[in-house]
């Protein structure tokens, strides 16, 4: 893992007393709310409907058990218990107070982290894949990139007051676990013939009230050219992103308004300004901070292990949570392990207790190396863990509530806060999460429909990525009601797409009726081994929203 | 008075006897104008640049600093504009302006110019702020030192951290 040495150390803590004295002046009236707000904002403070919302930074998903057992005590001390990990690998607290904000981001400082950045319409927090350094088909790690990325962003002067919100995600894999193509830059990292790192640059995808997927803006990018090239991004766009109206202010808006080539044209003519500059990444610098992530020291270890394979065959709950949970790792003899942070209705998706924070640092120091990472399902993952402790790593995360054997299955919802907590939502996102977290209770039936994602939004902002869920959910107001309409077939990863809406929306208490539906219409027409995104494509909408609708003029 | 600090030889002094005056009239001397209003008011010699100019240009969010290129010898201030703080557009037009235009003269910040952000504006270039009228000019100087620590570049530090010497020493102390 990336250490903090003197300078970022110094960065987090005068940026600290730097927030503790505006919030002193905020306090004392010296600081309009209107003056205020952006400063909030860029060190992650929320106003949201009943109290302060602190969304702190976790880069690129990485942290250590350490630093997990920091932020089970800001659960402990200043919120009630509980945190929320979000689709853009972040932890929010829902219920801080003002007064109490500067030391609980002392705390995070000592800890070497920080929120800063986390909102406000500036570069946020650089995010790439929770299997980052281990995932069997990486080309390469990632995570010096994205830490290159992250201080580079970090109070870069010229581009505090963007726009709007900037989202950078990187991926350096086969498969696009980061969802590069719905983010304002997407960087895919992969090795040319000669093995020199090179980057192909995505722009102006996103999701929210216009969802667009990613455009190519340029091919074979050398990483020498990775901080000046997105600095000429940002320079074109906050210059001419358009400012009169919030919804049209992203970059998407802007690459589709000047079309891919114009826009592409703009930024290589101001690239060449810049180009071979003092912004060019030296390898020195390069090495530095990849040193930090040099792999962990394991062991040397046969791929099979007697014991693993003796509880996978005499164990059927574990045989299934293996299924779902235990990606391949690049090194023989050991397995990524996800544990789900949606038990069912019981919790809602994201929410991790403190008593779970520290269970789960518990087990990163005794089955791995003591590092975590959050996935942008809202999941955590443990990324080193030997075949041989699998076993006992599942009992007891089954005892602390993080072992459900549901990873990509319809019960791991991916859903935002929503109306119980967001000033912007228009419905609410748990309850109907809940809702359908109990309707599909039985293992069995889930496992046996397999791969099936599903995302929900409390509003069109998106943060529950409900656009490229299998089947998304999104909360809208009508007339002073919530209703939720449903859009079927979006996908994330190197497929990336867009759900298409069904028709008419529904109201809260349809939503699970109509989910069956689906999945009934589903289960009827696919054919052997054809999961729910194939059925959707090869036979289309319609059969789905004639199942649905009609079973609701019978209702 | 205008509020208004300037950076001399490095230090921020508080200026009380700043003759400009920003106005969208184009009466009285020493104005600071927009460029269509700024080049009606020129004499011939200062739009050919054989002379400077008596009046500053205000440099608007929707204007390209390029467009100033003609004229910079002829400028003996020129102003940006920050219709709100919240629109960055300001710093990069500072940074066109030094870093590729290469002017040197006086570059202020004019409109909803803040104690919070003016850290972020010296660090673009700007080395005078006019601060918003409304404001304590004391209180806001304070905010001009910010952070000691800049990752990035900048227009008065082009260099990222990683080229002044980061790797080389494990720590600062």
């Amino acid at each position: 893992m990336y250490q903090y040495d003197d300078y970022d150390r110094a960065l987090v803590r005068e940026r600290v007393a730097q927030f503790r004295d505006q919030v002193q002046r905020r306090l004392a009236d010296e600081l309009s709310e209107e003056e205020f707000l952006p400063l909030r904002l860029q060190n992650g403070l929320y106003l949201q409907k009943h109290a302060y919302m602190l969304r702190v930074a976790i880069p690129y998903g990485t942290l250590s058990a350490k630093q997990m057992r920091a932020l089970a005590h800001i659960a402990r001390e200043y919120d009630r218990g509980y945190g929320h990990f979000t689709t853009r690998q972040n932890i929010q607290f829902n219920w801080v107070e003002l007064e109490r904000v500067p030391d609980i981001l002392d705390w995070l400082a000592e800890h070497d982290m920080h929120a800063i950045q986390t909102s406000g319409n500036c570069v946020r927090n650089i995010t790439t894949e929770a299997f980052a350094g281990v995932a069997a088909d990486e080309y390469l790690d990632p995570r010096p990139l994205a830490e290159i990325l992250r201080q580079w962003s970090t109070v870069n002067p010229e581009f505090l007051f963007l726009p709007r919100k900037f989202k950078i995600a990187l991926c350096a894999a086969e498969q696009d676990r980061a969802a590069i193509q719905v983010h304002d830059i997407g960087l895919q990292l992969y090795r040319d013939e000669a093995g020199e790192l090179r980057l192909r640059v995505l722009v102006g995808g996103g999701l929210g009230r216009t969802p667009i997927i990613a455009q190519t803006l340029r091919e074979g990018l050398h990483w020498q050219d990775c901080l000046s090239y997105v600095e000429a991004i940002l320079r074109v766009y906050n210059r001419h992103g358009r400012r009169d109206n919030k919804y049209k202010a992203r970059i998407k808006i802007l690459v589709k308004a000047l079309g891919i080539e114009a826009f592409a044209r703009e930024v290589e003519a101001e690239w060449q300004h810049i180009k071979d500059g003092p912004a060019e990444l030296t390898d020195a610098e390069y090495q530095r901070v990849a040193a930090a992530f040099a792999p962990p020291p394991y062991a040397a270890l046969a791929d099979t292990d007697l014991d693993f394979g003796t509880a996978l065959a005499g164990d059927a709950a574990f045989a299934r949570w293996v299924s779902r949970n235990v990606q391949p790792h690049k090194v023989p003899g050991y397995a990524s392990v996800v544990l789900s942070t949606k038990p069912g209705a019981s919790l809602p998706p994201g929410d991790v207790t403190s008593a779970q924070m520290d269970a789960v640092a518990g087990l990163a120091e005794r089955y791995g190396f003591g590092e975590i990472r959050v996935a942008h399902e809202q999941n955590l993952v443990l990324p080193d863990v030997r075949k041989a402790d699998l076993h006992a790593l599942w009992q007891q995360a089954v005892s602390v509530g993080l072992g459900s054997a549901n990873i990509g299955l319809l019960t791991d919802v991916i859903a935002c806060p929503g109306g119980d907590y967001c000033a912007l939502a228009n419905a609410k996102s748990i309850p109907i999460a809940q809702a359908i977290q109990q309707r599909f209770d039985d293992l069995d039936y889930l496992h046996d429909l397999g791969e099936l994602s599903l995302n929900i939004s409390g509003c069109m902002n998106a943060c529950g990525h409900h656009h490229i869920g299998n089947i998304g959910i999104l909360g809208v107001d009508k007339n002073g009601s919530e209703w939720y309409q449903l859009t079927l077939g979006g996908s994330q990863g190197q497929q990336a797409a867009l759900g298409k809406v069904i028709g008419p929306s529904f109201a809260a208490e349809q939503v699970p009726e109509v989910i069956e539906s689906i999945v009934h219409t589903y289960v009827d027409h696919r054919e052997e081994g054809e999961g729910f995104l194939d059925t959707f494509q090869r036979i289309g909408l319609e059969p789905f929203k004639a199942r649905v609708y009609s079973r609701e003029e019978v209702a | 008075m205008n509020n208004l600090i300037r950076l001399i030889e490095g230090q921020a002094r508080i200026v009380s006897d700043d003759p400009w005056q920003l106005h969208a009239a184009d009466q009285g001397e020493r104005l600071i104008l927009p460029l269509a209003a700024w080049r009606e008011r020129q004499p011939g010699e200062v739009l050919e640049g054989r002379a400077v100019s008596a009046d500053g240009l205000l440099l608007q969010v929707d204007d390209e600093p390029e467009a100033l290129q003609p004229f910079l010898s002829s400028l003996p201030l020129i102003a940006i504009d920050f219709p709100s703080f919240r629109d960055g557009r300001g710093y990069s037009q500072a940074y066109l302006l030094r870093t590729r235009l290469g002017w040197r003269g006086e570059l202020r910040a004019v409109g909803d110019v803040l104690r919070d952000q003016l850290a972020h504006m010296r660090q673009c270039g700007f080395d005078a702020f006019a601060v918003r009228a409304d404001k304590s000019v004391e209180d806001a100087i304070k905010g001009l030192e910010g952070l000691s620590v800049l990752y990035g570049r900048s227009v008065i530090e082009p260099r990222p951290l990683f080229r002044r010497g980061r790797h080389k020493e494990e720590s600062r102390s």
